[in-house]
């Protein structure tokens, strides 16, 4: 009866751009794996992630971003977090970031980035590996 | 950091409105976890007073785009709104899709709103024991309505109804015109069949086609009368949506119906009689295979079921008169 607890995952697209195939492709892997995928879709607000991270209970934070607006937008995703003691949330990524800023993001928190490209295998693994709760 | 809060402490913070304790109790009950039991028992005192809105409807319908509006008329009536929303998980691999946040976004800053996306694990017709067990916590939170939008195409997925006080069935333009099954269907499940997408063609035969069919059919004296309303939930112009007014306006008169007549405390007891079956349905199974785990037991039935040596009501009969009947 019990099947144990189901990994939560919110996936969505902040910024302004407007295709969605990409976090789509994400999504499905990760339900293909077992995973609940709550997703939020294109142009959400770092609040409004936070928001929907905490009301779904989930697990990880895993965020699209092409636009280049990684540099603001994963800081208020993680400060939005500390704020309301959600903390212990896990936030991914993935997009085209540069590696210079790999470091500094990881340093803030941030669990990992996937460049665009990134087998979705890895993304699995690497989820299965880190939520161990 | 990960401080770890009592289960006592969460359901007090619960009591108070709090959305974080709310979301992680939501998350107990969903698995089964260990204080399960303890927190609904905590959580059912502060319960019975929401009402409880079912929308149910096929795939695309537009449920969620008119859920976001009536989350917003019963706003502008001082309520506080909780809204579960259940998708079916893959048969698969257990996972899930859950996208229907993207259609319920106007009340996205709005702390009146508390919104949560289920998967149905498993279960036919979508809702399970764990679905009752987060109604009720959402009404404990303080949520005066609580909004549940299931997917229901057939008349078996229509569990819906064993749960909600007012029962709203979407259908859209052309969808089953000529089904009469369907129709009879629905007229059992709805207290309100919303004809929504009324801006597509065939709107005005689809509504001629649904009226007719409630004039067939045959009410008692009292008894509520199904109503038709149609919808337009999405429009360039806000001026362009259609029926939403009548729509709540019919959900209120249902309420009132309710109230009015003892049908309210039958709704009740049936809603009881049916909660407290699926957690006997449940417990008891636990129980039995608990019994039988550990003796090889379970495993020699099902192989015996397997090997067409045995069938599954013989077996079931056998187990019942040797565990729990004893001495018949
Ligand atoms: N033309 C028209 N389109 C509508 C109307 N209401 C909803 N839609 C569209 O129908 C599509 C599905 O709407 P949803 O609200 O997601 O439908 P749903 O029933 O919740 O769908 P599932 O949750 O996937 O079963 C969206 O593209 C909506 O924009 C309407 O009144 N008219
Ligand atoms: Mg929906």
């Amino acid at each position: 009866m019990s099947r144990g607890r189901k990994k939560r995952i919110l996936i969505a697209k902040p910024g302004l751009d407007g295709h969605d195939r990409g976090v789509k492709v994400v999504a499905r892997a990760l339900r293909n794996a077992g995973m609940e995928v709550i997703y939020a879709g294109l142009h959400q607000t770092p609040l409004q992630i936070v928001n929907a991270a905490i009301d779904e209970d989930v697990d990880a934070i895993g965020l699209s971003i092409l636009s280049g607006a990684h540099n603001t937008i994963f800081p208020k995703i993680i400060s939005f977090l500390k704020d309301r003691g959600a903390s212990d949330i896990l936030v991914f990524g993935g997009g085209t970031i540069p590696k210079k800023d790999l470091k500094n993001l990881k340093s803030l928190g941030i669990g990992e980035i996937f460049t665009t490209g990134t087998d979705t295998h890895e993304i699995i693994d690497y989820l299965d590996r880190t939520l161990k709760r | 950091m990960k401080k770890k809060l009592s289960t006592d402490e969460m359901v007090k913070r619960l009591l108070a409105g709090d959305r974080r304790s709310a979301a992680r109790l939501i998350t107990l009950v969903e698995n089964e976890m260990d204080d399960h039991h303890r927190v609904m028992s905590l959580v059912y005192p502060h319960t019975g007073k929401a009402m409880i809105l079912g929308i149910t409807g096929a795939g695309g319908a537009g449920k969620s785009t008119l859920t976001d509006h009536l989350i917003g008329k019963f706003r502008n009536q001082g309520k506080k709104v909780g809204v579960v929303v259940v998708d079916p998980s893959s048969p698969f691999s257990g996972g899930a899709f859950l996208g229907d946040r993207i259609r319920l976004q106007s009340h996205s800053r709005d702390d009146g709103v508390y919104i949560r996306s289920m998967a149905s694990r498993g279960y036919l017709g979508g809702l399970s024991r764990a679905t009752y067990d987060v109604i009720r916590i959402m009404e404990a939170m303080g949520n005066e309505v609580v909004i549940v939008e299931t997917l229901g195409a057939g008349q078996d997925e229509v569990d819906v109804i064993h749960i909600a006080h007012t029962c709203l069935v979407l259908v859209t333009p052309g969808m089953g015109d000529d089904i009469q099954a369907m129709k009879a269907g629905i007229m059992e499940i709805a207290d309100i069949i919303v004809l929504n997408k009324a801006d597509l063609d065939g709107a005005d035969r689809s509504l001629r086609h649904l009226q007719g069919a409630l004039t067939a059919g045959s009410f008692e004296e009292g008894e509520w009368m199904p109503r038709v309303v149609s919808t337009v939930s999405v429009a360039n112009k806000p001026e362009d949506l259609q029926g939403i007014d009548e729509l709540t306006e019919t959900i209120a008169e249902h309420q009132a119906y309710l109230r009015k007549s003892e049908v309210m405390d039958q709704v009740k007891y049936d809603r009881v009689e049916q909660e407290l079956g699926l957690i006997f349905k449940d417990e008891l199974q636990k129980i039995i295979f608990r019994g039988l785990r550990g003796t090889g037991k379970k495993r020699e039935y099902i192989e015996s079921i397997i090997e067409q040596q045995n069938d599954p009501y013989s077996v079931v009969k056998e187990v019942l008169n040797n565990y729990l009947i004893p001495g018949e």
